[in-house]
C-alpha cells in the first residue's frame, strides 16, 4: 500500500515536472533493455580488457616484468611519451590559436578553415601516412631534396610526430570552439577598453574561462596520440628501437608468436588508457560542478 | 571628473559588407554632457558608440577627444569606459577584481601598489552602492546590481567619456526606470561626458542633456529633449518622438485604444520601423 503511495507521489512529480503523464515500460522491456547493454558493454569492453591483463600474466609476473623492462620495449615507451608529448603540445598551440582566430575574428575563409579542421578525423588513418610518404619519402615530392641535404623523415621519428600530430590536430580546436562561441566577445572587448594587451587579455580573461575544456580536450588527444597506429604504421618503417612505438611494438611481438611479452606490452597502453579515465572524470566532475553553480544563481534570479 | 573630454565624429562612413552602417555622421558633444543616441534597432547607433570606444573601426571619417586626434588609436589607449549591454563582466573574477581590473593591467604604468588599487575599486563600489559585495561572484548578482559592477570597472580607470551601450535594456522596467534617473544623479556629481544608446524615447528624453536621433545609419537631428520634442527636425523624427507626446496626451489621440503601456513603446516601435 505504501509502496503504490509512493509511486503515485513519484508519478504526480514527474507530471508536475514535464507537464504529462510520464510513460512506465513494463518491467521484462526495461530488465531487457538494461541486460542488453550490459552484455554488450561485458563482451566488447570489459572482457577484452580483462583478457589482456590476463594473457599479460600467463607466463608469469616475470615474463610480464622482463618484456616490459626489455631494451626494444623500453625504447618504444620512450619513444610513444616523446612523441604523444611533442604532438600534444603542437596540438596546443594550434588548436588554441585556430580556436582563437575562429571564434574572435572576422575573415574570409572561415568556414574553409573550419572544415580543414575536421578533415584529420574523416580520412583514414592508413591514408594520413601515406600522405606523408608521398611527401617525404625517398620517391616523394621533397624526397630527392631531403635526401641531398642528409635529412630523415620518413622512416625516422620526424614523420612518426607529423603523422600523429595530423591524425590529433581536430581535438583541441573541436573542443575550444563551440565553447569560446558561446561565451562570445564581449569580455575581452571590455578588456581591452580597460588597457589589457593581447597577452593580458588571454591570460586572465579568456584563458581562465576556457581552461577546463582545455584540459579535457589534452587528455583526449594524448590518449589517441599513444594509441594510434594506422597513419605510424606506414612511416615508421618498423626499426626495432628506433622507430617502433608501443602499438607498433605489440603487434611485432604478437606476429613474432611472443603473444605474452605483446599483451604485457599492451597491458601499459590499457593502463594509460585508466589513467585518462580518471583524469577525465575529475576534470568533468569539476566542470559539472561549475554549470550547475552558475545554473542556480541563474535559477535564483 | 577632471578629465571630461569632447566628442568630434568628422564625416564617418561605416559599411558591414555591402550595408552602409553609418553614412556622413558628423557630431560634436561637449566636454561634461549627457548625450543620448536614440533611434529604432538597425539605425547605426550601437556602431556609433562602439567607433567612439575604437571596438569598431569606420572606413572614413575621423575622431576628436577635445583636440587630439583618436582615429587611428586603439581602443587600448582612449580611455573610455565602456559599459556593455549584457554587463560582459569577467565571470571568474570576484566583483572586486572585475573593478580593479582596469587598474591592474596599467598597473606598471601609473605606479600604483596593490593596495592603493585595492582602496579605489571599494571606493567604487562605494560609490555604485555595493558595499559588501566586492567578494560575491558575477553570478551571485541582480542584473541591476551587475550593470552597476560594469559601471564601476569602467569607472575605476577614471575614462574621459563614459559609454554605455543600451545600458538598460536587459533589466525589469521598475529597476530600470530606478537605475536611470540614478544615473542621471551620478553623472551630476562626476560630470564625465557621457554617451549612451537607447531605443526608449522616454529614457533619452528624461535624463539627457543632449538627444541625437538616428535612422538608417544618418543623424535626423541633434538637440537638447525640449528642442527635439517640441521642434522636430524631419517627419522621422516627429513620428518616432510622437509616439511619446501620445502617451503624454492621451485625451487628445483620436485612437486612444492603441496607445500601449510605457515600458512597451520601443517594441511598439521597432515593430513599426
Amino acid at each position: 500500500m505504501n509502496a503504490v503511495a509512493t509511486t503515485e507521489l513519484s508519478n504526480k512529480a514527474l507530471t508536475a515536472r514535464f507537464g504529462r503523464v510520464v510513460q512506465r515500460d513494463p518491467l521484462w522491456v526495461r530488465a531487457g533493455l538494461i541486460c542488453i547493454a550490459l552484455v554488450y558493454l561485458f563482451v566488447l569492453v570489459f572482457l577484452p580488457l580483462v583478457l589482456v591483463f590476463v594473457a599479460a600474466m600467463a607466463k608469469g609476473v616475470a615474463a610480464y616484468w622482463s618484456a616490459i623492462v626489455d631494451p626494444a620495449a623500453l625504447d618504444a615507451i620512450k619513444l610513444t611519451l616523446f612523441i604523444s608529448f611533442a604532438s600534444v603540445s603542437l596540438n596546443l598551440i594550434f588548436g588554441l590559436a585556430a580556436a582563437w582566430s575562429i571564434t574572435k575574428f572576422h575573415f574570409r575563409g572561415k568556414g574553409l578553415l573550419i572544415t580543414l579542421i575536421d578533415l584529420p578525423f574523416s580520412v583514414s588513418p592508413v591514408v594520413s601516412g601515406l600522405i606523408f610518404v608521398l611527401l617525404f619519402g625517398a620517391q616523394g615530392w621533397f624526397g630527392p631534396w631531403l635526401y641531398a641535404h642528409d635529412i630523415k623523415i620518413v622512416f625516422a621519428w620526424p614523420a612518426i610526430l607529423l603523422a600523429t600530430t595530423f591524425v590529433t590536430s581536430p581535438f583541441v580546436a573541436r573542443e575550444l570552439i563551440p565553447l569560446m562561441q558561446a561565451q562570445g566577445c564581449d569580455e575581452e572587448q571590455a578588456a581591452i577598453t580597460l588597457g589589457a594587451s593581447g597577452w593580458q587579455i588571454f591570460r586572465h580573461v579568456t584563458f581562465p574561462n576556457i581552461r577546463w575544456a582545455l584540459v579535457y580536450a589534452l587528455i583526449l588527444c594524448n590518449a589517441r596520440a599513444m594509441g594510434e597506429f594506422g597513419a605510424v604504421s606506414v612511416v615508421s618503417g618498423h626499426i626495432r628501437g628506433q622507430t617502433n612505438t608501443i602499438p607498433l611494438h605489440v603487434e611485432e611481438l604478437y606476429n613474432e608468436y611472443s603473444s605474452a611479452a605483446a599483451f604485457s606490452v599492451a597491458s601499459l597502453l590499457a593502463l594509460f588508457a585508466f589513467a585518462t579515465l580518471g583524469i577525465k572524470i575529475l576534470v568533468e566532475s569539476h566542470t559539472a560542478r561549475n554549470t550547475r553553480i552558475d545554473n542556480t544563481f541563474r535559477s535564483l534570479e | 571628473m577632471r578629465n571630461a573630454a569632447s566628442i568630434k565624429l568628422t564625416s564617418i562612413h561605416k559599411r558591414f559588407g555591402s550595408f552602409p552602417a553609418l553614412n556622413d555622421v558628423t557630431l560634436n558633444i561637449q566636454p561634461g554632457q549627457l548625450a543620448a543616441i536614440l533611434g529604432p534597432s538597425g539605425s547605426g547607433k550601437t556602431t556609433l558608440l562602439r567607433i567612439i570606444a575604437g571596438l569598431e573601426t569606420q572606413n572614413a571619417g575621423s575622431l576628436h577627444f577635445d583636440s587630439e586626434d583618436m582615429t587611428r588609436t586603439s581602443p587600448r589607449d582612449r580611455h573610455v569606459g565602456f559599459v556593455f549591454q549584457h554587463y560582459a563582466l569577467f565571470r571568474h573574477m570576484t566583483v572586486l577584481e572585475n573593478i580593479a581590473f582596469g587598474l591592474k593591467v596599467r598597473r606598471r604604468k601609473q605606479g600604483l601598489s596593490k593596495k592603493e588599487i585595492r582602496d579605489r575599486a571599494l571606493r567604487l563600489l562605494n560609490i555604485v552602492r555595493l558595499e559588501g559585495l566586492e567578494n560575491r561572484m558575477p553570478q551571485e548578482l541582480s542584473g541591476g546590481q551587475r550593470q552597476r559592477v560594469a559601471l564601476a570597472r569602467a569607472l575605476a580607470i577614471e575614462p574621459r567619456v563614459l559609454l554605455l551601450d543600451e545600458p538598460f535594456g536587459a533589466l525589469d522596467a521598475k529597476v530600470r526606470k530606478e537605475l536611470r534617473r540614478w544615473l542621471r544623479l551620478f553623472h551630476n556629481e562626476m560630470g564625465i561626458t557621457t554617451v549612451f544608446v537607447t531605443h526608449d524615447q522616454d529614457e533619452a528624453l528624461e535624463i539627457a542633456d543632449q538627444i541625437v536621433v538616428m535612422n538608417h545609419g544618418r543623424i535626423e537631428q541633434v538637440g537638447a529633449p525640449t528642442e527635439v520634442f517640441e521642434r522636430p527636425a524631419t517627419p522621422f523624427v516627429q513620428e518616432f518622438l510622437g509616439i511619446c507626446e501620445n502617451f503624454q496626451k492621451p485625451g487628445i489621440l483620436p485612437d486612444p485604444v492603441e496607445v500601449p503601456d510605457q515600458m512597451e513603446l520601443p517594441g511598439v516601435v521597432e515593430a513599426r520601423a
